[in-house]
């Protein structure tokens, strides 16, 4: 008879999450004014609220049906549309993802700011002249005991719908029912009793909060009401404590804002008490699997469809194929090399369209920051517009995930150090408005995603400084503007005069810098004085899938990602230079690049010892250059990435691995790992021998810090 | 005295829900079949209607229906008595105009406990 619905969860959280982006970008929208906008946003709370009561998290319940009737008073126009109502739901849509994440993570969530936003929305729903009725309680002493040990507190709210008593059901007996179960106090709300001559007397028109004092369990509770469940709105919630047994420490624990002597308010605090509780039991249900990535994706069907075509295409060559091979002679060698010549364009566009499928547009990681910068410019009090272009741009799923949080990074930062303050604006002949826009274009291979102000720029002086202060340059050093703005993210660097609260303590461009990276992306900053700054994220379209060149060492084959190498390139002796022992520097152009053979590196056999013999792959990652000392270069090809963690174990200097097209396993080479081993290996030797001292790079040794 | 329509095909059922509220102190009026109730209703003033689902002439869903239709029983409490709740057969009776279900087999204490929250 149960059936149990817990599958279900993981798709209704994304559909929740969903339907909050949708509830606050178009609050946003709302400030202008517009009735079909508030009906969606309604229409997305009611789903969440429906949602969340067929699996019993009565947190999201209770607290969703405080927003929806703000909602539905705005809806039907008997409310007008305030600001502050407007930030205030906000502020709800905020909890409401609190909530929902805490049950998505199984973990408790904060519920200082879910008590106090719903005492809010409770003060300002009972400012607007909510009829309540005295509270009337049944006693029931006559039919139970009175006060058992395991007593609990339940809080009903029961709406029924206009036509209840008209199938037979009604409400006082349903009440004198609950009775039987323990003591009730009934608050009856009258505010949407229609006037006299509008009345309908064979229709309800009230509502009920009802409080219960009994050791009935939630199903006997649920019982009574067994009959007209489809009829009303049903919530049931169980208080952690009984009001009686109300500890002094747990009214202490309260937020000082809500004070005992408001009834409205203290009724608001008892009834969200505890929202951890219902989500705790809800989280047992919920699979383990469901932490963090709800797992899922959402695929339009032309994708599906391109992909079956696609498929189709490739059933169509094969048994051409097949056919060709039954009896096989060389008159049709033409016919078979057309045939895998189709198989190629078959196996690629399946590819791609395969790759599609985990793509989506960057608006999903792009919708948060209309919020983001409307709060920010709040905060600020700049006057900030926020342009987003190429939304429809599409990137991995994975990629996207992750980018999220530096993305959110330098937007505050654009905020908070990239845009001026009115008055300065005004004083360089600037709008008052302030421009963000973010941007997103593909380019070849990657996505470039921009993030670009119209502020001041960035003050290469006051890096200089800091940086100097810090111990990272000396006086004398000469940077160029590219890298004064690498300076930006090493740890701990923060130009900002004071630390606000909004792009942190300086703390975060490292990390920023170090997500990218670990995407297999770069970030570069181009910033003019006056004019504004420009961060610019090249990230590669997917992780699945990698661009490699690869090389021989010994009679081994490795993969060299192809968006890390600069050139590669025939040794010349004259430019080859032995800094000490075993370092060997190559000159190129007006850079020294260490030389680092792959051979040595991973200790294997291999064709050439000799620098002057063998080949030179000039890689760059981190705007730090290498040589990679390889016997031969090998063909270019898209390779499918392995974990080698998944299968193996994590080794230095490999990121991971492949099959390549005659079987053998292929390892891919982890380009920043070998850099950073190679300068721990030069900064070694500089220690050990520091008569001699190489000469690299302001850079490189910057490298080896970091 | 509360008067209690009690309609069912089959004698022991009638007989047994009959006993029960009879013993509770109800009054009852007894129907083999769905037509017969809702003749014996229009006779009669009643205050709960307790009918089976499946019943030959007319079945209980009918019964319902033409009994909403009847100006005295527009509030009056119907209660369906179902062999299992299936969730259709819920949504049949509620469509009907019922207003709740009982579950046969029926307990005589649950009965009476749960009638109390339709009938005064």
């Amino acid at each position: 008879m149960s059936v149990d619905l817990s599958q279900f969860i993981p798709s209704f959280l994304e559909e929740s999450f969903e339907g909050l982006e949708l509830m606050e970008s178009s609050l946003l929208d709302l400030e202008q004014g517009d009735d079909e906008t508030i009906n969606s946003i309604f229409r997305a709370a009611h789903s969440i609220k429906g949602g969340a009561g067929t699996f019993g998290f009565n947190s999201v319940t209770e607290f969703t049906h405080l927003v929806e009737t703000l909602l539905d008073e705005m809806r039907d126009g008997r409310r007008k549309i305030a600001q502050d109502d407007v930030e205030l739901l906000l502020d709800s849509v905020d909890c409401m993802r609190l909530l929902i994440e805490s049950i998505r993570d199984e973990i408790e969530c904060d519920t200082s700011k879910i008590i106090e936003t719903s005492a809010l929305l409770e003060k300002t729903l009972a400012a607007d002249g909510v009829e309540v009725s005295e509270a009337i309680t049944i006693n029931s002493s006559d039919t139970v005991e009175s006060k058992t040990d395991d007593t609990s507190t339940w809080q009903i709210s029961f709406i029924p719908e206009h036509h209840l008593v008209q199938t037979g059901n009604d409400p006082l007996l349903l009440f004198n029912a609950l009775a039987d179960l323990g003591e009730v106090t009934l608050v009856a709300c009258a505010k949407k009793l229609p006037a006299l001559n509008e009345l309908d007397a064979e229709e309800i028109h009230l509502s009920w909060n009802i409080t219960l004092q009994s050791s009935a369990n939630e199903d006997e509770i649920k019982e009574v009401f067994e009959w007209v469940e489809d009829e009303c709105e049903l919530i049931i919630t169980k208080e952690a404590l009984s009001n009686g047994d109300l500890s002094i420490a747990e009214l202490l624990t309260e937020p000082p804002s809500l004070e005992e002597s408001d009834p409205i308010l203290s009724t608001a605090t008892s009834k969200i008490d505890n929202p951890a509780k219902p989500t705790e039991k809800s989280t047992e249900k919920s699979s383990s699997k469901a932490k963090n990535d709800l797992g899922s994706i959402r695929v339009g069907v032309d994708k599906v469809d391109s992909l079956i075509n696609l498929v189709g295409e490739l059933v169509i060559t094969q048994s051409m194929l097949s056919e060709l091979g039954n009896d096989f002679d060389l008159s049709k060698v033409e016919r078979l090399n057309s045939g895998l010549e189709q198989l190629l364009q078959n196996t690629k566009e399946l590819q791609e369209s395969v790759m599609r499928i985990r793509m989506l547009p960057i608006s999903f990681a792009f919708n948060r920051f209309p919020r983001l910068v409307h709060d920010l410019s709040k905060k600020t009090g700049k006057d900030i517009e926020l342009i987003l272009k190429g939304e429809q741009t599409e990137l991995d799923k994975t990629v996207m995930e992750q980018i999220g949080d530096p993305l959110v990074h330098l937007v505050r930062n654009a905020v908070d150090h990239g845009i001026e303050s009115a008055e300065v604006r005004l004083a360089n002949g600037k709008p008052k408005k302030g421009t963000i826009m973010l941007d997103a274009y593909h380019q070849g291979g990657s996505i470039i995603i921009e993030i670009k102000d119209d502020g001041g720029g960035i003050d290469r002086e006051a890096v200089f400084n800091k940086a100097l202060e810090k111990g990272l340059v000396d006086e004398n050093t000469v940077l160029t503007d590219a890298q004064t703005f690498d300076l930006l993210f090493e740890p701990g660097f923060s130009t900002a005069k004071e630390v606000s609260d909004i792009s942190g303590r300086g703390v975060g461009m490292d990390v920023v810098k170090k997500n990218i990276q670990s995407l297999g992306g770069r970030i570069q900053v181009i910033s003019e004085p006056g004019k504004g700054s420009t961060f610019r994220v090249n990230l590669p379209l997917t992780l699945a899938i990698l661009d490699g060149q690869l090389v021989q060492v010994g009679t081994e084959t490795y993969i060299i990602p192809l968006i890390t190498i600069v050139e590669s390139l025939q040794p010349q002796k004259e430019l080859i230079n032995r800094v000490s022992g075993d370092m060997v520097l190559y000159r190129l152009r007006e850079d020294n690049v260490p030389v680092i053979p792959i051979y040595q590196l991973f200790n294997i056999p291999s064709e050439f010892d000799n620098i002057e013999k063998s080949l030179l792959v000039v890689v760059e990652a981190d705007g730090q250059k290498i040589g990679l000392m390889v016997d031969d270069l090998l063909a270019q090809q898209q390779v499918v990435i392995k974990s080698l963690n998944d299968n193996y174990q994590q080794v230095d200097g490999i990121s991971g691995a492949t099959i390549l097209g005659d079987g053998s396993v292929a390892m891919i080479l982890d380009v920043p790992g070998i850099i950073t081993m190679a300068l721990a290996q030069a900064q070694l030797n500089q220690k050990n021998r520091s008569t001699i001292k190489p000469k690299i790079t302001q850079s490189i040794s910057e490298g080896v810090n970091s | 005295m509360t008067k209690i329509l009690v309609v069912d095909d089959s004698n022991s059922i009638r007989d047994m829900v009959s006993f029960t509220l009879k013993s509770a102190g109800y009054e009852t009026v007894e129907a083999k079949d769905g037509q017969d109730g809702l003749n014996k209703a229009k006779a009669t003033s009643i205050d709960l209607v307790i009918s089976d689902v499946n019943m030959p002439i007319m079945d209980g869903i009918t019964l319902c229906q033409e009994l909403r239709k009847l100006p005295s029983f527009k509030f009056t409490p119907i209660l369906m008595l179902t062999t299992e709740s299936s969730g259709d057969m819920k949504m049949r009776g509620k469509a009907a105009g019922a207003t709740g279900w009982l579950v046969k087999p029926f307990n005589p204490e649950k009965l009476l406990a749960t009638i109390k929250r339709v009938v005064r």
